[in-house]
C-alpha cells in the first residue's frame, strides 16, 4: 500500500494536492495546529512530561502533511470527544 | 433585597456558567447550561449550582494510581465472554456479509493487516445521495470490472493452443464499456509468448508454444485483466439507508475512491483500520477503531463504557502508527524485560534481554510483583521520605 502511494506522490503532486484537501475536510480527521515552541515547552512542563512521553504522530501522517509541521514539532488536535464533547490533545511529530 | 438575591437574566446566567468551561468539559457545561435556560436564578443559586457542578464532577473522576489498564481488560474482556462465541454471525446485508462477534472484535485489538471482510461505506454527495439512479451510476463507476465480469463464454483449444473469450454486449453496454476500452485493455497486458487479438465481439488468444498449463494461466490472467472501475473493489451495493442513498462494497481502496465524482469526501470510511491510518491519519484511524469495537459490542447487546474503548484506541495509536495490542504490540515491546518474559515465552525473553543487554528498571506492576516490591499503583504510586 504504502509503495503505491509514494509512487502517485512522484507521479504528479496536484493529485496528491487534490487528495490531501479533500483528506482535510473528511470528518474523521480533526482540526489540528502547530503549537508554538516557547508554548509547547509551557504545556509540557505543565504536563510534568518528557516530549517524547506525550502520544506520537508520525510525519508521513496526513494530518502533519495538511498543517505542514516538522519532526520535533508538538501539534495542538481538536478532537470530537463522545464524553467531553471536545477535547484538545496533544501529539508530538517523529520522523517516520 | 440583597444582591445576591436578585434574579440575574439569562445572558448573566450563561456569562457566570461559562467561567466553568476552563474546568468542566465541554459537553458538561453546554449540558448545565442548556438545563438551566429559562429558569429563575439568583446569584447566589448561580453559585451554588457551579460550585455543585464541580465537585460532582471531581467526585467522579479516575484518581491518580487507578489501575486502568487492568480496569479497561476486565470491563471489555468479561463481557466477550458472554458474546456468541465463535458463531460467525453474517449480517444478511442482500449480497453481503461481515465478519461480527468476537472475531471481529479479535481482528481489531490484533490489528490485523487485512480484515477478513474489507468493506467501505461510501456516502454520496448532493443529487447522487437523493437519486437511486444516480447512485447506481456512481456504483458502476467504483465496481471493478475485469473481462471476466463480461465475458460470455471461455473456450480453450488445448489442439491449437487458442483461449476464444466471448464477450456480452449486454453486459459491456451495461458497465458502459465499448470494444475499444476492451482493446486498449487488452494492449496494457500484451506479453510475450502469445498473440491477443479482438474479432467483433471475441478475444482470441494464441500461444506460441502449445502448454496446457500456461494456456490456462493465460486465460487467468486476461480474464482478471481491468477495464473500468476501482482495483480491490470487488462489489459496489447502492442502497438506501434513511432518507439518502449510499454504497456499500466488499473490498477496499479508499484513497481511490474518495476522489470519485460524486462520493462525498467527507464521511466515506472503510472498515480496514491500518488503511484508514495511512489515507485519513492516525486519529482517524482511533475514531475508527473506537467505533468499529463499540459497533461490534453494541450489536450483541453488551453496555461497555466507551471511556474503556478509549483507552484502547489510545494505546493502540499512540506511538503513531496502528499497534496490536499483542505479542507484536503494546505487550511485546513494553520495555522491562521481566514484564515481557511474564507475558509469553519466558526463557526465550530473558535470554534475548540478557544478550541485549537489558536493564529492568521496576517501573511497572508485573516484574514489582515478580522481584516482590510494592507495586506503583494506587497507594503504592507515592514514595515518603522521613526527615530524620
Amino acid at each position: 500500500m504504502s509503495s503505491r502511494s509514494s509512487r502517485s506522490k512522484s507521479k504528479s503532486s496536484k493529485k496528491e494536492k487534490l487528495l490531501l484537501s479533500k483528506i482535510a475536510e473528511h470528518e474523521l480527521v480533526p482540526r489540528a495546529e502547530i503549537v508554538p515552541k516557547d508554548e509547547a515547552k509551557r504545556i509540557l512542563k505543565q504536563m510534568n512530561a518528557a516530549p517524547w512521553q506525550i502520544p506520537w504522530i508520525r510525519a508521513s501522517d496526513p494530518l502533519v502533511r495538511i498543517i505542514g509541521a516538522k519532526p520535533g514539532d508538538v501539534i495542538r488536535i481538536i478532537r470530537d470527544s463522545p464524553t467531553a464533547g471536545k477535547v484538545i490533545v496533544y501529539r508530538i511529530v517523529v520522523p517516520g | 433585597m440583597s444582591a445576591s438575591q436578585q434574579v440575574l437574566t439569562e445572558e448573566e446566567v450563561v456569562k457566570c456558567l461559562s467561567r466553568l468551561y476552563n474546568i468542566l468539559p465541554r459537553a458538561y457545561v453546554d449540558e448545565i447550561i442548556g438545563k438551566v435556560r429559562g429558569r429563575r436564578l439568583t446569584r447566589e443559586q448561580v453559585e451554588k449550582l457551579m460550585l455543585l457542578a464541580v465537585t460532582a464532577y471531581y467526585r467522579t473522576i479516575v484518581d491518580p494510581g487507578e489501575a486502568i489498564g487492568i480496569v479497561t481488560a476486565q470491563s471489555i474482556g468479561e463481557p466477550s465472554t458472554q458474546m456468541v462465541l465463535r458463531s460467525f454471525h453474517y449480517a444478511g446485508l442482500r449480497e453481503f456479509s461481515m465478519a461480527l462477534g468476537l472475531p471481529r472484535m479479535i481482528e481489531i485489538v490484533d490489528a490485523r493487516r487485512k480484515p477478513s471482510r474489507p468493506m467501505m461505506t461510501v456516502y454520496l454527495q448532493g443529487e447522487y445521495a437523493k437519486d437511486g439512479e444516480k447512485a447506481l451510476e456512481v456504483a458502476k463507476r467504483i465496481q471493478l470490472v475485469t473481462i471476466e465480469n463480461v465475458a460470455k463464454s471461455v473456450d480453450i483449444d488445448y489442439i491449437s493452443g487458442t483461449i476464444v473469450i466471448e464477450l456480452d454486449p449486454d453486459q459491456l453496454r451495461y458497465w458502459n464499456l465499448t470494444l475499444s476500452d476492451v482493446r486498449k485493455a487488452l494492449d496494457r497486458i500484451r506479453g510475450k509468448g502469445a498473440e491477443v487479438k479482438l474479432e467483433g465481439y471475441n478475444i482470441v488468444v494464441t500461444l506460441h508454444e502449445i502448454d496446457p498449463v500456461k494456456l490456462r494461466r493465460v486465460r487467468d490472467k486476461i480474464l482478471q485483466t481491468r477495464l473500468a472501475g476501482i482495483k480491490n473493489v470487488k462489489k459496489a451495493l447502492a442502497k438506501k439507508e434513511g432518507d439518502e442513498w449510499i454504497i456499500r462494497t466488499e473490498g477496499t481502496n479508499l484513497e481511490a475512491v474518495l476522489t470519485v465524482e460524486g462520493v462525498d469526501h467527507r464521511r466515506t470510511i472503510s472498515n480496514d483500520i491500518h488503511e484508514v491510518a495511512e489515507v485519513l491519519g492516525i486519529e482517524a484511524a482511533r475514531t475508527v477503531i473506537m467505533r468499529e469495537l463499540k459497533r461490534v459490542l453494541d450489536e450483541q447487546g453488551l453496555a461497555v463504557d466507551v471511556r474503556h474503548i478509549m483507552l484502547v484506541a489510545d494505546i493502540m495509536t499512540w506511538s503513531g502508527k496502528v499497534k496490536q495490542v499483542g505479542r507484536h504490540g503494546v505487550a511485546g515491546e513494553k520495555e522491562s524485560p521481566l514484564a515481557r518474559a511474564a507475558f509469553e515465552v519466558t526463557v526465550r525473553n530473558l535470554v534475548e534481554a540478557a544478550l541485549r543487554g537489558e536493564v529492568e528498571r521496576f517501573r511497572s506492576v508485573i516484574e514489582s510483583v515478580i522481584a516482590g516490591k510494592y507495586v506503583p499503583v494506587g497507594t503504592g504510586m507515592v514514595e515518603l521520605m522521613m526527615e530524620l
